[in-house]
């Protein structure tokens, strides 16, 4: 386990089941029989070989056998390649994927669901939820008719790439959905995780206090939007949003902020206007794909073609 | 921050290199660790000697390579050294400067048998 936060390993679960890579499903044939079956693919993370024990004997007296291995890896390079995989998923399939990271408590989870409540007759969309224990967000979702999916990371401080992958196979999105994926609330870990999304959405509630984003620069400089929310309660609390914007700004001078409260429904509709210009772009740059390799199959087909 | 899975990952990289390259033994394992990267090394390197434990690096000694932290000053139009994220800039005491360099997580080299 983690000394310093706590993550440890193995223990994902995705909707209470854990996360060996066997997913069972069920299939219909076309005679009406059903049958379920499991898909191991086994990953071998923990590469089982045998390395022999101790020095090998067989070398030249006075030489040493030690070499210098040049690596020149990064150490999140196998997340980034997962990543990297969902961006090309979301990419061909027009999805908007935003990755909401917030600490516990900022009111994520009923922002998520006003968002939906505004969006779901218009839009194709999900939820992806990571918490470390219990399925009430994904529950809490589900209320609202949207489709969710609970990632449970057990002693894990964040998401992955590869835990969010999974969710993806599972989910079987639409084309041009929205996808959103409320992170686990910590505003340490997951800055450095990226999942394939588009954005990183940083929440920080009013009742916070304003020098979070000084106090936890990773995540504000990781993020693109920072949504300020409970903006209703700015009345009863001495909270500066001039100086917590000035020192979001401090971090990172591109972030874009938008004040919102999800009680008083205050700012959402610039929310759901950022969301929905993301959807647009996203939409654009599938169908542009897909024009081109329209037009790549017909210069191919008129190569086919005798002369 | 989460120390623990950069640990795990340095050993699958070590692991998969000594695959391979045919390593029997890591004697020592040289990270590249930015100052703005948000790690902690005393930390990585708990966590190393944890995962390290029962694998072929089990013995290695961590070098942990400080890579310094650099932005350029939109003021002064300059690359200057940073100590954090949110610093001003060292020459005009002025916000922002946008991060260059510091941010890296690598595994650099190994010593190995």
């Amino acid at each position: 386990m983690c000394t310093v936060c706590g993550c440890g390993q193995g223990e994902t679960k995705i909707e209470g089941q854990t996360h060996g890579h066997g997913f069972d499903h069920a299939h219909t044939h076309a005679d009406g029989t059903t049958h379920s079956h499991s898909h191991d693919h086994e990953h071998h993370h923990d590469h089982p070989h045998h390395y022999g024990l101790g020095p090998a004997h067989a070398h030249a007296p006075g030489l040493s056998q030690a070499r210098m291995v040049r690596i020149e890896q990064d150490i999140l390079g196998q997340n980034n390649r997962h990543a990297a995989a969902n961006r090309q998923r979301f990419h061909a399939h027009g999805q908007f994927a935003v990755n909401l990271v917030s600490s516990p408590g900022s009111g994520k989870t009923s922002l998520l669901v006003e968002t939906i409540r505004r969006l779901a007759d218009s839009t194709p969309l999900a939820v992806i939820e990571g918490d470390q224990q219990t399925q009430f967000d994904a529950d809490r979702i589900r209320t609202t008719g949207a489709m969710a999916l609970q990632i449970n990371t057990g002693k894990g401080c964040h998401l992955d790439a590869h835990m969010v992958g999974h969710a993806l196979d599972t989910l079987g999105l639409a084309d041009d959905s929205l996808v959103l994926i409320e992170n686990v609330g910590n505003l340490v870990c997951p800055a450095a995780f990226d999942l394939g999304e588009a954005h990183k959405v940083v929440i920080l509630s009013v009742t916070e206090g304003e020098d979070k984003p000084l106090k936890y620069p990773d995540m504000f400089h990781a993020a693109d939007l920072m949504l300020l929310n409970k903006i209703d309660l700015l009345p009863h609390l001495r909270f500066d949003v001039a100086q917590c914007m000035e020192y979001a700004h401090r971090v990172n001078p591109n972030l874009v902020v938008i004040q919102v409260s999800a009680t008083s429904g205050e700012g959402l509709e610039a929310w759901i206007a950022w969301l929905r210009h993301g959807m647009e772009h996203a939409q654009a740059l599938r169908l542009e794909t897909v024009a081109a390799l329209q037009q790549r199959v017909a210069e191919l087909e008129a190569q086919l073609r005798p002369t | 921050m989460h120390e623990m899975s950069l640990a795990e990952s340095v050993l699958q990289i070590v692991e998969g290199a000594a695959l391979d390259q045919g390593l029997q033994r890591v004697t020592e394992v040289r990270l590249e660790i930015g100052t703005l990267s948000g790690v902690e090394p005393e930390a990585l390197r708990q966590c190393l000697e944890i995962v390290f434990k029962g694998s072929l690096a089990e013995a290695a000694r961590v070098e942990l390579i400080e890579i310094v932290g650099k932005g350029w000053c939109l003021s002064c139009q300059t690359e200057v050294t940073l100590q954090a994220l949110y610093d001003p800039c060292p020459q005009c005491g002025k916000h922002p400067v946008q991060v260059t360099g510091g941010s890296e997580m690598r595994v650099k080299d190994l010593l190995a048998e």
